[in-house]
Formats: C-alpha cells, structure tokens, sequence
C-alpha cells in the first residue's frame, strides 16, 4: 500500500496526501474520498487536490489519530469515482504577450516552440481538481516531456486567460492574480460567475481541449 | 448615510468572509483583523457577520449626510469627528455634516468602520465581503472612492452615550520590543526542511516586506532550506499558511488567500492570532512560536471567551453610562 500522511495546514485544515502515481485511476480515488469524507460530522468541506484531499473542519481536532485512521481506511478501499463530464473546446493564443514563457519553456525542454505547441495542444486534458482561485482548473493529461520547473520567483500579477505550466501541470487562469507557473498562451473565457448556479463552469471530471489559433507562436 | 471625501486605494467592504465555496477555488476574503471587525460591530450591537469597511493605511475623510450612530476600531490612526479627537476604538453619534477625518495611521495598518447593521451591500454567495480577484461582492465588487455613498443596514441608531464609548484591546504587538507574536502549528513539509532552518524559523525574528497585501505577506530573514527538495502536487492552502517557496523567503497567506498551492509549507499560524498579522506593515517583526493542537484549540477558546468577556463589559459600562448620563 501507497505511504500515506496526514498534516495540518490550519488550525482547522487537513490535508490528506498519498504517495502514488499521478494519473487519473488514482485521482478518481481521491474523488470517491472526497465526497463520503463531506457528509462526515464535523467536516465543512473536503476538497480534492492533485493527488491529495484537504479537509475543512468546524473546530480545531483534539489529535489527528481519529481522522488519520479514517482517512487512510477511506484510502485502503481503494474505491474511484467515475464521472461522465463535459468537453470544452478552448481556442487558445500560444506565445506572445500573452504567453512571455513559451520560448523559455521550449529552451528547458529541449524542443522548438512550434513543437511545444503541438505536444500541448495534443491531448484532451481532465480537469482533476478546482481551486487556487475561483473556477481555476488543475488539469492532468500534460505531456511529461513538457515538465518544467515553477519559477523561483513568483509573477506578482497575471492577467485571467493565461495558459501556464509547472511540473506536469497545465491550465488556463481564471482571474488576474499571482503565478508561479510559465505561461505560454492566453485564451478568452469566463470559468467562474457568482451569479450563475452553479457558479464554476467546469468541475472534477470534465475535460478541456485546446485548439491553437492565429497570433505570433 | 455616509458619503466618502476622500480614501485611500485598497478601502474594501469586508464581513467574516465567504465560506462554502472552497470547492469552486474561492477564497474565504473577508476581514484581515477580524477581532478589530468584530470589536467594531460589538461597539453597536450588530452582530460579528455585519459588513464594515477596512480601510489599510489611512487617511481617508468620510462625511455624514444624517443623523448617523458609527464606531472605529483596529490600528491607532488619530481619529477626529468634527475635529474633536477620538479614542483607538470608539463608537459615538455623528451629526449631519461632521467629518470623520482617520489617520495618518500610528501602530497597525487597517481601520474598520461599522455602522448599525453593518453596511447594506447586496449579500453574493452568502457573505457581503468584496472579493477583489474576482471583483464582486462588497461594494459593487471594487474599492471604495471619492464620492461613494454608504448606507447602514439599520436606519434606527442604537442607544449611545453621548460622550460616546470606548473599549480596551490588548495590542497586536507585544508591549517589549514590538514585535508580533504568531503562534503556528507545523505543516506538511516541516521536517523536510533541514535542521539549522527549522530552529531559523521557530527562533529567529522575520520582517515583513514591501510585498504584503490581502492576499499576503511577504518576509524577509534567515533563508529556510529545504534538505529534500522536488515539486510539490498541488494541495489546499489556507489562510495562515506559511509558505516558503525556492528562494527561501516565507510567505503568510492571508484573507485573499488562494485555495490552493504548490510551495512548501514549514507552518501553519493558528487562527486566534491571524488577526495580529492583519496589522503588520513593512518593517514589523514577527516571530513564530510552536504549538500543538491541544494548545491551538486552546488559544480558539481563549480567543472566543476574550470576546465575550468585551461584550460583557461593554455591556456593564453601557449599563452604567446610561444610568450615570
């Protein structure tokens, strides 16, 4: 059995991760853990992650040897949840203004830029988990050749509809904000409405397909 | 009513924050000193969730329209209505036309002003925060500027003693040598910092940069390094969060905290003291202490029974005043 490990990142914020591989059998598990781990008492919110769960508590545990043992049970069943979600086709602008990473991101990677464009847009990616800010997308299905680096130092500020990869993570921001990943393109569209219901556009499970149009690569 | 006359850049209306949306990315906002929100609040009766407006680095100059009951409370900021000063916190009766002048600020950074029901701005996804990433909530999901008009929820003012009230809180600093004291739990990757960063960081004071803001602090001291390094999966993230990323400099997450992240993580301050934080500003010194979870739950009782104890005796002051006015 995968090593497991549960540590606090509040006084009232679990985050529950195992050493596995990160491909989407796995991923489906941490899915299934999330939704029995909600409707347990005491829990706010369980929130997957990339290959981990974070737990939102109503007060601060007396020890985490209840919840790691529950955890890891929830862990040991190994049961996935399989979801039928939607496809999204985004068109995207690679390089450029909007994408100031890419020939870098070529260079660590030892391909040309067009052949970056290529291998990213290839694939239809899953969207795995929702977080960092409203209606962001993690999403799996990056091509482990385009792996890279976060940046040492953070972006103080990208614009929403920035495509960016670090480690073997991609995805589209859906605000203006912060980055640490390398960004390679930009797209136009809106993930996140506080007045619509349900206010993300996409969830875990639905996939994203990404179609490169005009613009300097 | 209250119209504003002048204000400085990143004045927000701010509640408890937005919970139950952490699923869909977005973060709790909220206030960055909620003691200071919740003190204000008391001061009028409200209740904790009523809106109030954080105002970072004053000055700002407000003028009231009408008969208006208020209250202030947070960083010491040389507060004047009509130009009769006014204590750190203080909740009093406006008359039309006086002017509240705040600032410059003295200790702390953030002022919260509140008036009775808090101010009346559409509630979005259960809270009346502004949520300035996504740009909703608050005050038509900006900044405050010259010219805005804020209205209270409640028309009615409270009873107030006409000199006003006021009400003791300890300081966010501590009284020797000022700096902040924030206690922290150790997170998922502290042990994997080596041995000479970890006593670094539970020793060893730490100054908060230039880059801070409601999102987060950025400090500056001995850099922390990590003897297994490797990317992280991403993972959720909390406000209180320590975070120290490649350079070796940590970084707090505050209100405007994002949900999730891919930094290592040395610590996680405890929710009682994150509203001390909130009033940091470059230069300030801050030192982390360690603790467990039995201490941390304890540190949240204290915290809760240090607020009921004000509402108490703001109740028996209130009580005495009235009888004695």
């Amino acid at each position: 059995m995968a090593e497991t490990s549960v540590s606090m990142i509040g006084s009232r914020a679990v985050l529950f991760q195992a050493d596995c591989p990160f491909d989407l059998a796995h991923q489906q598990r941490f899915w299934a853990m999330a939704d029995a781990a909600t409707k347990w008492r005491g829990v706010c919110e369980a929130v997957p992650g990339m290959t981990n769960l974070t737990i939102l508590l109503d007060s601060v545990p007396d020890d985490l040897d209840t919840l790691t043992g529950e955890l890891n049970a929830l862990w040991g069943s190994g049961e996935r949840k399989t979801v039928q979600g939607q496809l999204l086709e985004i068109d995207i602008r690679y390089g450029g203004n909007g994408g100031p990473h890419l020939s870098e991101v070529a260079d660590m990677t030892g391909f040309s830029v067009e052949e970056v464009v290529r291998l990213h847009c290839a694939p239809d990616y899953t969207v795995y988990a929702v977080g960092s800010h409203a209606g962001y997308c993690y999403l799996g299905g990056l091509d482990p050749r385009l792996e890279t680096p976060r940046r040492k130092v953070p972006l103080t500020r990208l614009p929403g509809g920035s495509l960016s990869v670090a480690g073997l993570q991609t995805g589209v921001s859906a605000s203006a904000g912060p980055s640490g990943w390398n960004t390679i393109g930009c797209a136009d569209i809106r993930f996140f409405d506080p007045f619509r219901q349900p206010a993300s556009l996409l969830k875990p499970g639905d996939r994203i397909r990404f179609r490169p149009v005009g613009g300097a690569a | 009513m209250i119209r504003v006359l002048s204000i400085p850049p990143l004045a927000t209306v701010q509640d408890l924050g937005r919970d139950g949306h952490w699923f869909e990315g977005l973060g709790r906002a909220g206030a960055m000193d909620q003691a200071s929100h919740r003190i204000a609040n008391m001061l009028l009766g409200n209740a904790a969730t009523a809106a109030t407006l954080e105002i970072p680095l004053t000055p700002a100059r407000f003028v009231f329209e009408t008969r208006q009951a208020f209250a202030i409370s947070g960083a010491a900021c040389g507060a004047r209505l009509d130009g009769r000063p006014l204590p750190r916190i203080f909740a009093g009766l406006a008359r039309a036309g006086d002017v509240l002048e705040l600032g410059p600020v003295g200790a702390g950074v953030r002022v919260y002003l509140a008036v009775p029901g808090g101010f009346d701005v559409p509630e979005v996804l259960g809270s009346r925060s502004t949520q300035l990433r996504e740009s909703f909530g608050g005050f038509d999901g900006r900044v405050l500027t010259p010219g805005d008009m804020l209205k209270p929820i409640n028309f009615i003012n409270p009873v107030l003693p006409p000199s006003g009230i006021s009400l003791d809180l300890p300081d966010f600093r501590l009284p020797a040598g000022g700096m902040i004291l924030l206690r922290a739990l150790p997170s998922t990757e502290h042990d994997s910092f080596d041995a000479a960063s970890r006593r670094a960081f539970w020793s060893k004071p730490f100054r908060v940069t230039r880059q801070n803001d409601r999102q987060g602090h950025r400090l500056d001291g001995t850099p922390l390094t990590r003897s297994s390094a490797g990317e992280l999966r991403s993972h959720g993230i909390v406000p209180g969060i320590v975070q120290v990323p490649g350079g070796g400099q940590p970084i707090i997450q505050l209100a405007d905290s994002a949900t999730m992240g891919g930094y290592a993580k040395i610590a996680a301050i405890i929710e009682p003291d994150l509203w001390r934080i909130g009033q940091a500003r470059p230069g300030d010194k801050v030192f982390f202490q360690e603790v467990g979870l039995e201490e941390a739950a304890r540190a949240s009782d204290d915290h809760e029974a240090a607020f009921s104890q004000a509402e108490q005796a703001l109740a028996d002051a209130f009580e005495d005043q009235v009888c004695w006015a």
